[in-house]
């Protein structure tokens, strides 16, 4: 077949199909929607970490100018299972609902003010006071880590994991590294915070969300509010940013309901800035020892992995960090571990990357130091102890072209021209530093359900309760349907987000495209072969006749292949087919997981600049090659990698939520002391891909991409530092202080 | 944040009187007092908003100085072409600043007032704070306090005044007015901040029934030779970990006189005298730059998250003040 206009839509670089409506306002975003008679609800927060409430003074505030309700301990409903319905680890979380007096962590939720406008709910929720019985918390977790215990899972992955036998992979190594490696605390803080817009009508409840997954938040309140999940509608169409924050359903989301069904009235929520640092989660704090043993030319003999994160008294909630060296390097022994210190905070979350980021960083700087330690190149040291297998499992990858994404990445960042020693690169008085790491996420796939309509118009309505969380869902989903229909993409129009939809996993684990891509392309293949199969069973059609296999749809147009000027456009065709015509589908994946490791990968190469008087580190330039599959649109793929290494900077030399130890509320919990980067932070970024389908994974041949570019970053950065003044810092954020 | 009153002045003693009646703040640029009201830190009855007052000027003064009006914005006074070819060092401290947007609202008045950055003053969720509640105690003495005073602490605050414009405001000797119902006033600004002492709910020496109109500049005999050095956690948007403020009058080479001026690390603009003798009379070789860095932070007291400050602070001031010199 000829290759013709909408035969490669997959690809292209489209612009964002949302676009025009983002920067002009029209997308709607959860905290945008007015149902009639809205009224707005404001949290309170404790500032104990640890007590019970004694007394709760909601005189002043139930008095305050328009106030219509003060939800507490005192009067909430009391839900079923006490508020736990809905617990289903790891994303399904224990939340603070106001069914008791307990405080477990500072900035819990202990009362939702409701009132008439904005401004009146924050008047009076400031006069809302409390008072405590303090109970003695854990918070220091230096001290707590003596009562670290291993969690059941983590991820539904098992905690503890060997392989082959270490200690005598230990015994043979000519050469060790083994160090302690420490990430902080870190605080979610997408552009667009939290919020939610309840709204009952007879019963049933319409929730407008800032959501990574509809469907689940559809479940967790029906089951939370004792309801059936068809009682329950969800409506997210667009969402500033998740990252992982927003795919839990937290307390505001439940408390939003509470409040609204009790004051009668629809009812917004939105967490303000201050209020994410604690009860919506962030990465937690990991102490991380990594010890590799090896022979003298490079080989792995051994790894150790062994993580302790903190999280919170109410649940156990665990960054997989150790997760990340059962499958990178080719070494035969290993033992990896995660344990848990419980601390009176609120419960950690996902995080971009959970496990990876942090587990990364640790492994990729110590591989780092072993290459320093045998006086080899690091991308050499990666290259000996290529995985052609995944080592813990022996499972061979689905599809590995890491030593592409070595090769070109290192040409391009050219890092033929560094010098080995540390401090032997200079320009003028500044030092200069190379570093690399290797990056790395596992793909994940999960059913998912897509419907495809013709509209009388000729053009197509195809839909997915999937999720945009800024990534490119809508634009990506698009060029899937136009392919696969043959159509140009400015005639499908995509929708998403929304439970009335056909269901589609969160948009977290980087899954959306690799689960919601094969569903949409199998619905748009069944509608396609039922409009030619009509067509040519329709009389008045000029394909009218020709056997189904010799038509085919392009650019939308009905065409007898080997005959073009039998042909008609869609447009004629659905105009006499006046009913709409679909087709569903559901994709699952198959056994691919049983029979492949699968991940993506990628090397990222980094040039620090560090001032040697002053500390103060720039980064000109990172380059970075990613073999994630088949990018689906170069555009937004492009910016997603861009975004995550943007992130990965800040991860090694900003990002550090501050526990004040007596109180264990978070000191800097604002945007002008909780530091990411800045526009002047960030210089070149070079992203390229290694273009291998596939398809032992799904039939697109896509991975997903919306984590990975996060990993890799820390540890290139730490080791390009270490490069630059010989100084090996293993403990991040590397600010400036520590490097005087 | 909580209701409040809101009267516009239209002159002078408009504001005067409602500032008088008590219990009323001047709203001027509104970036950092509106922030603090919306966090509950600042409670006032009524705001008298200064905007419309004829305040926004920047004249020049009989003896060669200037006197720029408290309603100037922050960027009008770093592009205004006086500044930056007669005080660079303002300029260059003006534009290290918060962001453009910010500056564009920012008014000369209300960064002299602007309140500290310390976060158990900014977060009422935290009990202890004596600028905020006196007597309730100070939470950075313990928590962590990695951006707090090094220089003219006390054990009851430990809180660094943020701004950057008064370091350099400081180093060219200006002098704040002020007008109150009672007359008006002159404060020198190494006068104008205050150290916490038993009382750090006192920022500056201003009463609350004064009004801030103006600040002027003497002749500065350090325009060729000055260098505001800011040195912070990210490369923009970021207030000083530590910032210098170098001011030199050079003879060929030997420093005829030198005001050396550090931010971040004290209550207020803090003015290292022993750094300035160190450095006049002096030949601005190696040894005098590191004797003038080593005694910028005499009498430095770190607390447990901050000892990088002092050393940073010393380096800082030996690069202002080469970088400085070079100009
Ligand atoms: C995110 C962020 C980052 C920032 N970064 C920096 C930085 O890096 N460096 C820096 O120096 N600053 C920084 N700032 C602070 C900024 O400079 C101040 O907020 C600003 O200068 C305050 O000016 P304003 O006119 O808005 O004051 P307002 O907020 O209006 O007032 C501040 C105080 O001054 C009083 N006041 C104002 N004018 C008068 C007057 N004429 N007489 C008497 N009282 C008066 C007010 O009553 C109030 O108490 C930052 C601010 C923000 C929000």
């Amino acid at each position: 077949m000829t290759q013709t206009a909408t035969s490669h839509v997959i690809g292209q670089p489209l612009d964002r199909t949302d676009g025009p409506l983002k920067t002009t306002g029209g997308a709607r975003y959860a905290a945008e929607f007015r149902p009639a008679g809205l009224c707005h609800a404001v949290m309170v927060l404790s500032t104990i970490p640890a007590g019970r409430i004694v007394a709760l003074d909601t005189a002043a505030p139930e008095a305050s100018p328009g106030v219509l309700l003060v939800l507490s301990h005192r009067n909430a409903p009391s839900l079923p299972k006490h508020g736990d319905a809905a617990f289903d680890p790891p994303a399904g979380r224990v939340l603070s609902l106001l069914q008791d007096d307990d405080v477990h962590y500072n900035r819990q939720p202990i009362a939702v003010v409701v009132a008439d406008s904005f401004e009146h709910a924050v008047a009076a929720a400031a006069l809302v006071h409390a008072q405590y019985e303090r109970a003695s918390p854990a918070l220091d977790f230096q001290r707590e880590r003596a009562h670290a215990h291993t969690p059941k899972d983590v991820n539904h992955a098992p905690p503890d994991k060997r392989w082959g036998d270490v200690a005598a992979g230990e015994r043979v190594a000519e050469v060790r590294v083994d160090a302690i490696y420490t990430t902080p605390m870190q605080t979610h803080n997408p552009l667009e915070p939290h919020a939610t817009v309840a709204d009952w009508q007879n019963g049933k409840l319409t929730v407008y969300d800032a959501t990574q997954y509809v469907s689940g938040v559809r479940d967790a309140l029906a089951k939370t509010l004792g309801m059936a999940a068809d009682d329950v509608r969800v409506v997210s169409p667009f969402v500033g940013g998740g990252f992982g924050c927003k795919g839990s359903t937290w307390s505001h989301v439940v408390l939003a309901a509470m409040a609204a069904r009790q004051v009668g009235r629809p009812v917004k929520l939105v967490v303000d800035r201050t209020q994410m640092f604690g009860p919506v989660g962030g990465r937690p704090h990991t102490r991380q020892r990594v010890a590799l043993g090896a022979r003298r030319d490079g080989t792995l003999t051994s790894i150790r992995h062994e993580l302790v994160a903190q999280t919170s008294q109410i649940e156990d909630w665990t960054e997989p960090s150790a997760v990340v060296s059962r499958m990178m390097y080719a070494c035969p022994n290993g033992a990896t571990s995660h344990r848990l210190v419980k601390l009176n905070i609120g419960t950690p979350t996902f995080q971009r990357a959970p496990g990876e980021a942090s587990g990364n960083f640790a492994l990729e700087v110590a591989m780092d130091e072993l290459a320093v330690s045998l006086h080899v190149d690091p991308v050499a040291l990666r290259l000996r102890n290529y995985a052609e297998r995944e080592p813990a499992t022996g499972k061979s990858f689905s599809s590995k072209h890491l030593r592409e994404c070595y090769a070109q990445a290192a040409e391009r960042f050219g890092w033929s021209r560094r010098t080995g020693a540390p401090r032997s690169m200079r320009d003028g008085n500044t030092l200069v530093g190379y570093g690399m790491a290797t990056a790395s996420y596992p793909a994940h796939r999960m059913a998912a359900s897509a419907r495809a309509v013709l509209q009388p118009d000729g053009t197509f309505v195809v839909q997915s309760g999937s999720q945009d969380i800024g990534t490119g869902t809508y634009t990506v989903m698009t060029q899937v349907a136009a392919e696969t229909l043959g159509v140009p993409p400015a005639h499908v129009h995509f929708e998403l987000g929304d439970t009335r939809l056909p269901p589609a996993p969160v948009s977290g684990g980087s899954m959306s495209a690799a689960s919601v891509g094969p569903a949409v392309q199998a619905a748009c293949r069944q509608l396609r072969e039922r409009l030619v199969s009509l067509a040519v069973a329709d009389a008045t059609s000029p394909v009218h006749g020709s056997p189904s296999s010799a038509v085919t749809i392009d650019d939308g147009w009905m065409i007898v292949r080997d005959n073009p000027s039998r042909r008609e456009t869609l447009a004629a065709f659905a105009a006499r087919h006046r009913q709409p015509l679909e087709a569903s589908a559901e994709a699952k994946p198959g056994d691919a997981k049983e029979r492949y490791a699968l991940h993506s990968f990628g090397a990222v190469f980094a040039e620090v600049r560090v001032d040697p008087e002053l500390g103060v580190i720039r980064v000109p330039r990172v380059v970075a090659a990613y073999d994630i599959g088949r990018p689906l649109n170069l555009k937004t793929a492009r910016s997603q990698m861009q975004g995550g290494i943007v992130w990965g900077v800040g991860f090694a030399l900003l990002e550090e939520t501050l526990l004040e130890l007596r109180s264990g509320r978070i000191a800097n919990a604002n945007l002008a002391e909780y530091h990411v980067p800045v526009n002047a932070d960030i210089q070149s970024i070079d992203v390229l891909f290694v273009d291998h389908p596939d398809y032992a994974f799904n039939p697109l041949g896509i991975r997903g991409i919306g984590e990975i570019g996060i990993t890799g970053v820390p540890a290139a950065l730490a080791n390009a530092i270490h490069h630059a003044t010989g100084r090996r810092l293993r403990d991040l954020p590397i600010t400036l202080d520590k490097l005087l | 944040m909580r209701a409040f009153d809101y009267v516009r002045a239209e002159r002078i003693d408009d504001a005067l009187t409602a500032l008088a009646e008590g219990n009323t703040r001047c709203l001027a640029g509104g970036t950092n007092l509106l922030d603090l009201m919306k966090g509950d830190v600042e409670q006032p009855a009524r705001l008298v908003d200064i905007t419309h007052l004829p305040l926004a000027g920047i004249e020049p003064l009989p003896d060669g100085g200037l006197r720029i009006g408290a309603l100037v914005p922050n960027s009008d006074l770093a592009n205004d072409r006086r500044i930056r070819e007669r005080y660079p060092l303002l300029a260059q401290a003006l534009v290290s600043g918060a962001s453009p947007q910010l500056r564009n609202m920012a008014t000369v008045g209300g960064n002299l007032l602007q309140r500290t950055r310390c976060h158990y003053f900014v977060d009422v969720g935290f009990d202890a704070c004596n600028k905020r509640k006196p007597g309730s105690g100070c939470t950075a003495l313990e928590g962590p306090n990695r951006i707090h005073a090094i220089l003219g602490a006390s054990n009851r605050c430990i809180a660094v005044h943020p701004s950057d414009m008064c370091v350099a405001l400081a180093a060219l000797d200006a002098v704040v007015e002020t007008q109150s119902r009672g007359g008006a006033r002159r404060i020198a600004m190494h006068d104008f901040h205050r150290l916490p002492g038993t009382t750090p709910q006192r920022d500056t020496e201003l009463r609350h029934d004064e009004l801030v109109t103006a600040v002027t500049l003497p002749p500065s005999p350090f325009a060729e030779h000055s260098r505001y050095l800011k040195v912070r956690d990210r490369a923009s948007y970021a207030f000083a970990l530590v910032s210098v403020a170098a001011a030199l009058d050079l003879d060929g080479d030997r420093v005829r006189d030198a005001r050396i001026v550090l931010g971040g690390v004290a209550h207020k603009p803090w003015r290292a005298r022993d750094a300035e003798h160190a450095l006049v009379g002096h030949a601005l070789d190696d040894a005098t730059l590191s004797a003038a860095g080593a005694a910028a932070t005499h009498g430095a007291r770190p607390y447990h998250d901050n000892a990088f400050k002092v050393t940073l602070a010393q380096r800082a001031v030996v690069r202002a003040i080469r970088e400085g010199a070079r100009t």
